[in-house]
């Protein structure tokens, strides 16, 4: 296909693009980097320069306690680990629900596919921000579930949802659920059909069948969709400022609270560094499955 | 098969009230009368009173139109970007580069968003001091960073509808003598203007919401609105914002609405086509 582009043009559409992202997206890592080895000062920019002129050559001055610091405070260990803990979770409870809802949908006649499709979809069209509030008035002790379950007498005293575990759970699980059915429903549509039906021939039982053939196939899927809810949910910043509990935060607002609060941009950046590391493999796997999703499109 | 069947479908059906039920809860109390936003006070509701709070709150709306100026150019400068890398992605086979493109595609669709936001701060303050540019922070260096995240998801729509068309039209162009750009403007472009109509829009729809990278990146006078929105629902539920929600919720509903109503006509048209010119064959 190379001879589709004259060579200048191609130069140019791949360039342009790539160009505008190493500018921002790559370099803003480097200097990341770069500021998560520096010293924190009272100053425009608060943090020191990483090179120092000694006998008139730049040197690099690299300071590893802004790590020291994250390794010494228990805060930053326990909000990543708790981070790493709400993630993995979550997104097992978005595979538990959305893997059906995407069996369902994928199994349906094409027009109401259509149509459910677009139903799981509408609500990532509308706001993140204001779909995580919704769940503000219903959690609340004199919210819409409280107000429901006592009006019907299930329950005497308001249950405290909000600000705990439960409520951050219910606030990802939410927000990212349709980033574990899309996937999953492309992969679940491509199945054969008649595998299903020569194992029910040959007397599989439904579990037998789903186990043995349904689910092996869709691993892909099942991999993609965990990657997309999980990586994003690590960092999240908006559920649990929102419905999260204050005595346990999560790592996304424990970097934007070392930014905003404390001014401490380096260590900052060694949380964003260390959160990097952390999701870097999962970043490259997901890359992997989706380049493997587009060759199999060809 | 049915055990399967049931069990799933029940899901579905309970998977979608969750997904509905705050919206609702939302729509529903914005025509609440009282303060308490979730309790229904019979007497005095339905009414339209947050609705005008909210339009007459200048803050909102000043808020509102920095954050429409800003998605337009967002999303018009992504579209032309993320189409350029979509093309390059599907349709330019092996080029240097085409392994970062592809990385650098994919990885700010799933960043933790307070990543980007801190790297691309860093970013601006390291050029401002070392070429005095950009002044500060504001609607521009919001504005450059959304390009940035809302080209990635354009990228990957353009990308994705490429690859499921083969390239034996243009190839047949390009046979017939036609010039690479006469085959892009008359083929490859019209065979993805839906996708690249989809991807502004998506962009459109990310930048007016996005938050978390738009409260690094914006300086102290531009707030947009999920900035304002943000500060007004940390301090707990408020009604003008359900009506707001309401709104948007209505804008996406009828746009979703009349889209598909423009495909269906077109359609029913196509066959309609088809069947005269199989009337006019025989």
């Amino acid at each position: 296909m190379a001879q589709l582009v004259s060579p200048g043009g191609r130069k140019l559409v791949a360039g342009i693009p790539l160009a505008w992202l190493t500018v921002l997206f790559l370099v803003p890592f480097v200097i990341v980097l770069k500021i998560s080895f520096s010293e924190v000062r009272l100053a425009i920019p608060p943090y020191a320069p990483l090179f120092v002129q000694r006998h008139g050559l730049p040197v690099p001055e690299l300071h590893l306690s802004n790590y020291g610091f994250l390794l010494s405070d228990p805060l930053y260990a326990s909000a990543l680990v708790y981070s790493l803990k709400v993630a993995a979770l979550s997104t097992l409870a978005c595979l538990l629900l959305g893997y059906p809802m995407a069996y369902a949908i994928s199994r349906a006649s094409s027009t109401r596919r259509t149509v459910l499709l677009m139903l799981v979809m509408l609500p990532f069209w509308t706001s993140f921000l204001l779909r995580v509030y919704a769940w503000i008035g219903l959690l609340k002790s004199d919210g819409v579930i409280n107000n429901v379950l006592l009006a019907l007498g299930l329950i005497h005293q308001p249950l405290v949802m909000l600000q705990t575990d439960f409520s951050v759970y219910i606030g990802i699980v939410y927000s990212y659920l349709p980033f574990m059915v899309l996937p999953l429903y492309a992969n679940l549509e491509k199945h054969d059909p008649t595998l299903l039906e020569a194992a029910a021939d040959l007397g599989a039982r439904p579990f037998m069948r789903f186990a043995r053939i349904t689910l092996p196939q869709s691993l892909a899927g099942i991999a993609a969709g965990s990657l997309l809810v999980f990586i994003p949910a690590v960092g999240e910043y908006i559920v649990p400022s929102l419905l999260g509990r204050t005595d346990q935060l999560m790592i996304g607002r424990v970097l934007s609270d070392e930014f905003f609060e404390n001014r401490d941009w380096p260590v900052a950046s060694a949380v964003a560094v260390v959160m990097l590391v952390l999701l870097l493999a999962p970043i490259l796997l997901l890359q992997r499955f989706e380049r493997r999703a587009l060759e199999a499109e060809r | 098969m049915r055990p399967v069947g049931y069990f799933s479908r029940t899901m579905l059906v309970a998977g979608l009230a969750f997904l509905y039920a705050p919206i609702l809860s939302l729509i529903v109390f914005s025509f609440n009368n009282s303060r308490l936003v979730t309790v229904w006070d019979a007497a005095h509701s339905p009414t339209l009173k947050w609705y005008a709070v909210l339009l007459t709150n200048g803050q909102i709306l000043d808020a509102a139109w920095l954050s429409i100026r800003i998605a337009v150019i967002s999303a018009t400068v992504a579209s032309v970007l993320g189409t350029l890398g979509g093309v390059a992605l599907a349709r330019l086979g092996a080029f240097r580069g085409r392994a970062l493109l592809t990385g650098m595609t994919t990885a700010p669709i799933v960043m933790p968003e307070v990543i980007t936001g801190l790297a691309l701060l860093l970013l601006y303050v390291a050029l401002e001091h070392a070429i005095g540019w950009p002044h500060g922070t504001g609607a521009v260096t919001i504005a450059l960073a959304h390009i940035t995240f809302c080209m990635a998801y354009v990228t990957v729509v353009v990308q994705s509808r490429l690859v499921g068309f083969d390239e034996s039209l243009e190839e047949a162009a390009m046979d017939l003598g036609a010039h690479p750009a006469t085959v892009f403007r008359r083929i490859t472009l019209p065979l993805i203007a839906p996708a690249i109509a989809a991807g502004w829009l998506l962009a459109f729809t990310l930048s007016w919401d996005d938050l978390v990278i738009t409260q690094f990146v914006a300086g102290p006078g531009s707030s947009t609105l999920p900035m304002v929105v943000f500060s007004k629902v940390r301090l707990g539920v408020s009604p003008d914002v359900n009506a707001l929600a309401t709104l948007m919720v209505a804008i996406v509903a009828s746009g979703i609405a009349g889209s598909a109503v423009v495909l269906h006509y077109r359609e029913r048209r196509r066959a309609r086509d088809v069947q005269r010119a199989a009337a006019v064959n025989a």
